[in-house]
């Protein structure tokens, strides 16, 4: 249990951190990149090729998202002139052509083969000491505390204005719905951070690779926050509204577009390096469209243009897909009790069924919640 | 781009009665003590050969403009006079087939449209376009050239000297918003102004960048009378403190009280220019704006 646990805090962290390049691309600059699977795919293949002929990990995964940001550079200098629609369709193919050089060049890739043992993070850590295993915990522990402070703080500010707002419009204060949702959360939090306190002191590669990555993920959703507070997240923010405006007001648009791409791509690209160190295999069909897609997923989700959006649109959507797996044990026991309940479903059919499940659970938010989980009514309202 | 408003031109004067009069006579004396001032200056924006086609349409042909120093200018002609196309080709949004165009001495007619207003020549546009998911302060504090905080690597390092400029920045956004009324709308969205406090905002926006030119393109177009006006007389204001206007307007009350010396384009053509009453008196003028 523990150990699916952590596996699964890697996927979510892993998707959480590649749809935080999409979420400042599209989110914050507006950019229609239906294409992020590519920067992720050149961020793992660069990292492990390096690493298998022995450059260190450390140096390879710098590498691997500079390349990565170079596709951006280039894939931006390219097509970032052209208008919005146009961009979509580029970085669709664009991904494509990644994902088909990756497949074809065997001399490079191996082809449809793929990879298998590369050089992986913290692998020669297998018996850490006590003392290294006690830092581990706390560095665990600290992130948590952080995270929960920013929790707390968020809360303390939604309670603000919504008191302010009492006074104005005498609206009912924080509703029972949004406590409840409140106590899910830290019981959620509780129960991640046990488990990976558990995983952390019965050392596994798994539970080393989860620290690094929450880590990584911590330092990247700070730094995000950081710039897109700052006055160059607002000209990126600017952008996404009317970039004839920015351009008027003397903001060289072209230069920040160009930055989103190469920065969202480049914390895509340290996503890939995770991926693939999770898989500890890759090959060409890891890295299918539909990556992209999941990415646009949870952040469409958790709010567009929401970094915490994107981190709670990650949980979710990883929530979602792995609860969906045990549907067929779930059908089994109903079907013990009520007979009439068919016994199971076979795995095609499973998977096509969660899949259009959570198509129709979007198609429910967006009715009923359209600015996504995190994301502001009054934005929708708002005339252009 | 090409096409403007749906607005019909307000040529005739019975519209004059609609504002107060009182206003109206001081404003114009107030136009002519600073119309006679700074003739013999260079001009700061001088076009001169303007072509631009749009396939097979000329929308720009041959155009010339100059802009005094510290004068409101005025740009007016009827509907698909091409003057905001003019507009484009002097801000560079669209660029020109052919001529040139001075600002301040310099050619600028090469720059990108961005470089053109760090230098001090801000535009607003036809249709006002406030970021509506930014805040009225945040549209404000946008405008400000020369951020800190607007390079990247700048936001890892000095946060301290960021912070700084944000407050300084927050204040003087302050004092324009409050002189054009919008101050109590600071914090929120500007999607959530109206028409007119956006052509407002767009105003006070621009006078954020410290231009030395601006150029308004039909800032009283779907205004209230009582909001003309406000906005008339905050261009009169930062006017009298020396920044020099170039206005389309097709409102003819607002560029009499307003402008010093006022150009007329038809059909992409310079018609005239002159002092407001000699265009109002123009016969040619009346003839493009009314037909014969």
């Amino acid at each position: 249990m523990i150990g699916y646990l952590v596996s699964l805090i890697i996927f979510t962290a892993t998707y959480a951190l590649f749809s935080l390049g999409l979420n400042l691309q599209w989110g914050f600059t507006g950019l229609i990149n239906f294409g992020h699977v590519a920067f992720m795919t050149v961020g793992a293949y660069t990292t492990v090729l390096l690493s298998v002929k022995g450059v260190p990990l450390v140096i390879a995964t710098v590498i691997g998202a500079a390349l990565a940001a170079v596709l951006g550079l280039t894939l931006g200098v390219s097509t970032l002139r052209l208008r919005e629609d146009y961009l979509a369709i580029v970085t669709i193919g664009a991904s494509e052509v990644v994902r088909l050089i990756a497949l074809n060049e065997e001399w490079l890739t191996r082809g449809p083969l793929g990879i298998p043992n590369y050089p992986l993070p913290l692998e020669e850590l297998t018996r850490p000491t006590l003392f290294s295993k006690i830092g581990m915990i706390a560095l665990w522990t600290a992130i948590f505390v952080l995270a929960g402070w920013q929790l707390v703080q968020w809360m303390r500010r939604r309670v603000d204005r919504l008191g302010r707002e009492m006074a104005v419009d005498k609206k009912p204060p924080v509703s029972v719905m949004k406590l409840i949702w409140g106590a899910a959360a830290v019981i959620l939090g509780l129960v991640l951070y046990g488990a990976g306190a558990i995983a952390l002191s019965n050392y596994s590669y798994k539970a080393g690779l989860m620290l690094l990555l929450v880590t990584v993920l911590a330092l990247v959703y700070w730094r995000l926050e950081v710039l897109v507070k700052s006055p160059w997240g607002r000209v990126l923010k600017a952008i996404r509204e009317d970039e004839e405006v920015a351009k008027a007001l003397g903001k060289n648009v072209f230069w920040y577009k160009l930055q989103a791409l190469i920065l969202g791509g480049a914390i895509a690209g340290i996503a890939g390096a995770f991926y693939a160190w999770n898989l500890t295999f890759i090959n060409p069909d890891g890295f299918i469209p539909l990556i992209t897609f999941q990415a646009w997923i949870i952040v469409v989700l958790g709010g567009t243009g929401n970094n915490a959006g994107t981190l709670l649109g990650a949980v979710i959507y990883w929530a979602y897909y792995s609860g969906t797996r045990f549907l067929p044990d779930l059908l089994q026991a109903l079907h013990s009790i009520m007979p009439v309940v068919p016994v199971s479903i076979d795995d095609a059919r499973l998977g096509a069924f969660r899949i259009m499940v959570i198509g129709l659970l979007l198609i429910v938010l967006m009715m009923a919640r359209p600015q996504g989980i995190l994301g502001k009514k009054e934005e929708l309202t708002l005339g252009r | 781009m090409v096409d403007e408003s749906s607005n019909s031109p307000d040529f005739p004067t019975d519209g004059l009665e609609t504002n107060q009069p009182q206003d109206l006579a001081e404003v114009l004396a107030d136009v002519e003590g600073v119309g006679a001032s700074p003739q013999m200056e260079l001009p700061l924006l001088a076009a001169s050969g303007l072509v631009k086609n749009f396939g097979g349409i000329r929308a720009v042909d041959n155009a010339v403009i100059e802009v005094a120093k510290g004068s409101i200018t005025g740009l007016v002609g009827p509907n698909g006079a091409g003057k905001t196309t003019l507009f484009n080709l002097l801000s560079n949004f669209i660029r020109s087939d052919r001529g040139r165009v001075l600002f301040d001495g310099e050619p600028i007619h090469h720059l990108q449209p961005h470089l053109i207003a760090r230098i001090g020549m801000v535009r607003t546009f036809q249709v006002a376009r406030a970021l509506s998911r930014l805040s009225v302060m945040d549209n404000m504090l946008l405008a400000t050239q020369h951020q800190t905080g607007e390079k990247f690597w700048n936001t890892w390092f000095k946060q301290k000297q960021i912070r700084q400029e944000e407050r300084e920045q927050r204040e003087r956004a302050l004092d324009i918003l409050d002189s054009i009324g919008l101050a109590h709308m600071a914090y929120e969205y500007a999607g959530a102004l109206s028409g007119g406090q956006r052509k407002l905002l767009e105003m006070g926006r621009a006078l954020m960048t410290v231009p030395k030119l601006i150029l308004l393109d039909e800032p009283a177009a779907g205004v209230n009378p009582t909001l003309i006006n406000q906005i008339c007389d905050r261009i009169l204001d930062w006017n009298r403190d020396g920044m020099t206007f170039l206005i389309i307007e097709h409102n003819m009350d607002v560029i009499m009280s307003l402008c010093d010396r006022v150009w007329v384009l038809a059909e992409g053509r310079n018609l005239a220019s002159g002092s407001p009453a000699e265009i109002q008196s123009n016969p040619e003028v009346l003839e493009a704006y009314l037909g014969k």
